[in-house]
């Protein structure tokens, strides 16, 4: 199954064609690396980055 | 191990024995726990009329604690257990690996749902789900929401193991089927949010303990909303599997792209849980850089997610349906649609209110600037009784009225109301979203017992409109809560009472899930072939002047609340 020539309406099947698979498609195929990413993306720019924000608030006196 | 399996007449699929037997007993529990939750529901939206006021100051938070934990946690994620067991073992052909584990988790989601309920229930922890330190709880309350959370997790792995092990055991080709691919995404959410949710609930049982001396308020909510908001974007994935999958089974419906809304998953995964920060946007100690980049930058790749499912849906049902030569016009392949199908108008009526009401409000109060209209009235409540609810569980009610008599191979227990029953809850809910919206658009404060300050040192004096709002909101929580009851009493009729069915083609009356299409548009990859979708492209503009419209209305309503000259 390579790129959009395949629009034919049957449905298409995995056909080994022996055709490099697309990056994208690779992704998408790798449920434990899109785990990673969906875990690691969120702790390091929403928990870690807010965390670390709130650590360099000076202390009341 | 073949005579594990079974297959299903009315659909083909091959059916794994234990896995179906987990599917119906968290199906069950999740509805009874709805049940359970809509009544505190009802007690709290007749405690907000005014005019009936019905529970007392203390019984109204704990009746509000119990309604959003019961409805947003238990409700929701054991029917979400069900779901991914459903869309790994059942939609892949595949074993469900590791039952013994499923039941395990099962186990100690119920355990840990009634631990948190008597608590709860006891009167000593109603600090509300969203349980804000320094206000503290009964160990027994964070306790048992860890126990459930434990569960769940384990549900997620085994739907990691099941799609993993099924590829390697071939029992599917090529890539996943979307709507498995979409409860992949719900999953993969899901383990962040209980990893977020065990690094906050954790130190807070022991602080209700004793052997924490304290924990920072703000570092609570950062690290709490991790939690919060992420769990409302599993749902989000998750009701977004459930419209692929329904648009499948109904119409035999396949996605316009399989690839555009893969990506648009893709998008989710990336960045929809950064948009948790929109829950802190007022909170002095986060700079503007951190709020506008996760709820702005970030989020607005998700929007733009959200709007792609949102098109293809139903551009997906359209082409189905023009296929079978439903072309006249615009919208004819629309008004011929299966209206009086419970399953579709639930689902029709889930993409609409959670585009318009959910959706667009959504966008408006994760804005920084704009959100300080709003924040903390009873605006919010409204906004996401349109997303989780006219959303989600309507997606999940709809689903339900496939999902368990094919299961159960049973008759459905109250047919005839069975067709009303999206409508009055659906339109009865959307009532509530909107009348709490504009009550919140007057500044009527959420989680409030009593908007007349009565007794209050300070009064303040609410326009008559709010507290007409607050009364059209109890009227139409009446409905909604009458059609959520409907809902369950069908679901567990059907259980119980329900007749065996007949083989499909002998029924006499019109059944409510016509004779499913071979549901393969829901268990392989593949795209529709067209982008003839005119239809749904008109539907699309109404939907984005609608949005515009309203976002610009609410810079302007910005403008006089500040008073800029
Ligand atoms: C019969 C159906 C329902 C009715 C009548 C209803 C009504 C209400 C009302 C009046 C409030 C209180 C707003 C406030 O005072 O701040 C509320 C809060 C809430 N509802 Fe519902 N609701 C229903 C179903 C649901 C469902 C199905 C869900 C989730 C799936 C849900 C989730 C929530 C949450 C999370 C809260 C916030 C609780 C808090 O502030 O701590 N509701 N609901
Ligand atoms: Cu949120």
């Amino acid at each position: 199954m390579a790129d959009p020539g395949t629009g034919a309406p049957p449905p298409e099947t995995g056909g080994d064609t022996g055709e490099p698979i697309p990056f994208m498609q690779q992704l998408l195929d790798n449920p434990l690396l899109l785990l990673f990413i969906g875990v690691v993306s969120p702790t390091v720019l929403y928990i870690l980055w807010g965390l670390m924000e709130i650590v360099a608030i000076p202390m009341a006196q | 191990m073949s005579n594990d399996f079974r297959t299903c007449p009315d659909t083909g699929f091959k059916i794994h024995l234990p896995a179906d037997k987990l599917i119906k007993w968290n199906a069950v529990t999740a509805i009874v726990f709805l049940l359970i939750g809509g009544i505190f529901g009802l007690l709290v939206a007749l405690t907000r009329w005014p005019a009936v006021h019905i529970l007392p100051p203390d019984l109204f938070y704990l009746a509000l604690t119990a309604h959003g934990l019961d409805v947003l946690l238990v409700w929701v994620i054991f029917f979400e257990i069900a779901l991914l067991y459903f869309t790994s073992a059942v939609l892949l052909n595949a074993r469900l690996v590791g039952p013994k584990l499923g039941w395990l988790a099962y186990v100690l989601m119920l355990g840990g749902a009634l631990m948190t309920n008597v608590a709860v229930l006891r009167g000593d922890s109603s600090v509300m789900f969203t349980s804000y330190v320094p206000m503290q709880a009964a160990p027994d309350f964070y306790l048992g929401i860890i126990l459930f959370a434990v569960g769940a997790l384990i549900g997620c792995g085994l739907f990691f193991a099941t799609i993993i092990v099924a590829k390697k055991e071939r029992t599917y080709e090529g890539s996943i089927p979307l709507v498995t691919f979409g409860a992949l995404t719900a999953a993969i959410i899901a383990v962040f949010t209980i990893l977020a949710g065990a690094a906050i609930l954790v130190p807070t049982l022991f602080w209700s303990m004793g052997l924490i001396a304290h924990i920072d308020t703000l570092m609570y909510k950062v690290v709490w909303w991790a939690m919060g908001h992420s769990s409302q974007q599993i749902n989000v994935a998750a009701h977004i599997a459930v419209w692929y999958a329904i648009a499948a089974i109904l119409f035999g419906a396949k996605p316009l792209s399989e690839k555009v809304s893969r990506f648009a998953f893709l998008l989710y995964i990336l960045f929809l849980q950064l948009a948790s920060a929109h829950h802190l946007l007022v909170e002095p100690g986060l700079s503007s850089e951190y709020k506008i980049f996760n709820t702005s930058y970030a989020l607005y790749l998700a929007v733009l997610a959200s709007m792609i499912h949102g098109l293809t849906v139903p551009g997906a049902v359209e082409a189905a349906q023009r296929k079978k030569g439903f072309n006249k016009g615009l919208f004819e392949w629309l008004r011929k649609a299966p209206w009086g199908n419970p399953v579709f108008s639930g689902f029709a009526m889930s993409v609409v209110f959670f585009g318009f009401l959910g959706g667009i409000s959504g966008v408006m109060m994760g804005t920084e600037q704009l959100n300080i209209i709003i924040h903390n009235t009873i605006y919010v409540p409204g906004h996401f009784h349109a997303t989780v609810v006219t959303g989600t569980t309507l997606a999940f009610m709809a689903l339900s009225y496939w999902l368990v008599p094919t299961l159960w191979q049973k008759e459905l227990f109250l047919p005839g109301i069975a067709k009303w029953q999206p409508y009055l809850f659906g339109i009865g809910m959307a009532l509530v979203s909107t009348f709490m919206m504009g009550a919140g658009t007057l500044g009527v404060p959420r989680r409030h017992w009593d908007i007349s300050f009565a007794d209050a040192a300070m009064g303040f004096d609410f326009p008559a409109a709010a507290y007409l709002m607050m009364g059209l909101n109890g009227i139409s929580a009446i409905v909604a809560a009458l059609g959520a009851m409907i809902f369950i009493i069908n679901m567990v009729g059907t259980l119980l009472l329900g007749k065996d069915k007949v083989p499909a083609a002998a029924a006499p009356e019109e059944p409510v899930a016509p004779a499913a299409p071979p549901a393969s548009a829901a268990t392989s990859y593949g795209s529709a072939g067209t982008m003839e979708v005119p239809g749904t492209f008109v539907l699309a503009l109404i939907f984005l002047v609608s949005f515009i419209l309203y976002y610009f209305v609410n810079w302007k309503y910005l403008a006089s609340v500040w008073g800029l000259s």
